[in-house]
């Protein structure tokens, strides 16, 4: 379980500090599937890097299993068990997919160990596993690969920051699949999504609305959908759901 | 042939030698050979004047092997090696050179390779060059390899040079000269360290229509290390020329580039690339999410880059 008491986070822009999020409390319950939505701008990002220990927060306390990770680093927080998947993937020359896929399943996985992560997000995996993690993949493959790596740690937390952004319709159902199967499989661990996209809305046990760095709403999924479809500011921000709808059923293309 | 285990750990890093290569070999150790063996197709005999030797590779010799290691254990030996490589008319063979430094002593000690490579038509080589120094003492260990290319029609010559660790100094000279169709390849990747110096200088003149270069080099200047790439692609007919320099720099560790161009027909299309920076940030943080610590993550990203 994750629970976030009282976090802000500021930085400094053009002398003056600028809050990014204002005075947050939420928790991540074992065995849920969370998504915060909110318009563009209003700290969803911010909130992913919190957890992941990328940003820290300027106020605050963040608790992982009831151990207060506040002071802890990126890679202490990884090793405790929260995975994040970014929403920009990062390249590297020279490291192969599977490479990747290893250091973040911590242990020498077979090939066939490595490609069935690589398949789950929709990657030809005998195609993939020895390609180079550079500027030769695509926006899509990077960001299935990204989310491959995500799943082979088997974390206790997984964070996905918006991982429909920069992806192919065909991904895109791949990816819900993926998420339900989490979801399916969940046991003790717990999930949180970074989306504006309906789809994953619809698989949300709970969803919390973040609007100008502070909670707007939360609540089970059923009670907070319907004030989203209801023409809401979360709703008008999203863009990408337009994009995807306009590609029409078959379209795909990046 | 006798090698102490120094030697014999040497002989792996340069050559991944564990046993007597299979093929044709000759193995030098402290200036001395400690064991040859020519073949049918390949004949390796001692020059006269000077130290070093003549490979005959005869034509249409296929899929064999000519290894030539160096090993170098004791103190302040300073030698001048001078090898030439005749690679006959259609011939696909694979020479593996390196030379390896232990230095425990306070001399320095300096091996400067010159290979000279002839290939005939058709010809295809694949060279590979490995450099490992090791040992605590103040010598030096020093390497200076002068390597000359000179090739026929549509022959075919891949390099690979490899320097992670230990040597002190390094000057690197190569030269390439290239007829009608023929093709160049080059892969170069340095590891500095410490207070090192690494130079490297190609120039490449592409002669007859169709010739083509690819002069790549990756590599890391770490602690207060200087390195220096230097290559020059000569276009001197329609041919294709890319030279490429791909580095990270950390610490206060310094790379100079300075790819140079040079094209004097107006069929010749060559390129270069030059970029120089730090590991990026966002590598780290992706890879201290996945649970590597930042030490590691650099190690991971460094491996990779160096591959």
């Amino acid at each position: 379980m994750l629970e976030l008491k009282n976090i802000s986070f500021q930085v400094d822009s053009e002398g003056k500090g600028k809050e990014i999020i204002r005075n947050i409390s939420m928790t991540v319950p074992d065995r849920k599937l969370i998504v915060v939505t909110g318009p563009n701008g209003g700290g969803k990002s911010t909130l992913a890097k919190l957890i992941a220990g990328i940003e820290k927060p300027t106020g605050g306390r963040i608790f992982f299993g009831g151990e207060d990770i506040t002071d802890k680093s990126i890679t202490e927080r990884a090793r405790m068990g929260i995975g994040y998947a970014f929403q920009q993937p990062v390249r590297f020359k020279g490291i192969r997919v599977l490479d990747l896929i290893r250091i973040a399943a911590g242990k020498s996985l077979t090939i066939a160990e490595a490609c069935e992560y690589l398949s789950s997000v929709g990657l030809c995996a005998r195609d993939y596993v020895d390609r180079e993690v550079n500027a030769s993949l695509s926006g899509g493959e990077l960001k299935r690969i990204e989310i491959a790596t995500v799943l082979a740690r088997n974390a206790k937390l997984s964070v996905f920051d918006e991982p429909e952004a920069g992806i192919d319709l065909w991904s895109f159902r791949n990816l819900i699949d993926v998420f339900r199967r989490m979801r399916e499989t969940i046991k003790d661990s717990s999930i949180l999504i970074i989306s504006h996209q309906e789809r994953i809305l619809n698989i949300a046990d709970e969803i919390i609305v973040i609007k100008d760095g502070v909670v707007d709403r939360q609540g089970l999924r059923d009670e907070v959908y319907p004030s989203l479809n209801a023409g809401t500011a979360a709703l008008a921000s999203m863009e990408c759901e337009g994009q995807i709808r306009a590609m029409g059923p078959e379209g795909g293309a990046e | 042939m006798q090698l102490d285990e120094i030697q014999k750990r040497l002989l792996r890093e340069v050559a991944d030698l564990h046993e007597v290569p299979e093929g044709a070999y000759n193995i030098r150790s402290n200036s001395q050979s400690a064991g040859r063996r020519s073949t049918a197709n390949i004949e390796i005999v001692s020059k006269e004047e000077v130290s070093g030797l003549e490979v005959r590779i005869r034509p249409g010799t296929k899929r064999e092997s000519v290894h030539i290691p160096v090993v170098m254990t004791e103190s302040g030996l300073k030698e001048v090696v001078y090898n030439d490589f005749y690679v006959g008319e259609d011939a696909d063979v694979v020479i593996v050179a390196g030379c390896g430094i232990d230095n425990c002593g306070n001399q320095d000690s300096q091996h400067d390779g010159i290979h000279r490579f002839y290939l005939s038509r058709g010809a295809k080589v694949r060279y590979v060059e490995k450099h490992y120094g090791s040992g605590d003492g103040k010598g030096k260990r020093i390497l200076n390899p002068g390597t000359e290319v000179y090739q026929a029609e549509d022959s075919v010559m891949e390099m690979e040079m490899v320097q992670i660790k230990g040597v002190d100094d390094t000057v690197r000279t190569t030269t390439a000269v290239l007829a009608a169709g023929a093709k160049l390849t080059v892969r170069e990747r340095l590891m500095t360290h410490g207070e090192q110096r690494a130079e490297s200088t190609y120039v490449v003149e592409l002669n007859g229509e169709g010739a083509s270069a690819d002069v790549v080099s990756r590599s890391v200047a770490r602690d207060r290390s200087f390195q220096k790439f230097d290559a020059k692609i000569i276009g001197n007919a329609p041919c294709n020329g890319h030279t490429e320099c791909d580095s990270i720099i950390m610490d206060q560790g310094r790379i100079l580039a300075v790819p140079g161009l040079e094209a004097n027909h107006v069929d010749a299309s060559l390129f270069h690339e030059a970029a120089i920076g730090k590991i990026a940030g966002e590598q780290l943080i992706k890879l201290m999410t996945l649970g590597l610590t930042e030490a590691e993550a650099e190690e991971q990203i460094i491996n990779g880059f160096l591959r």
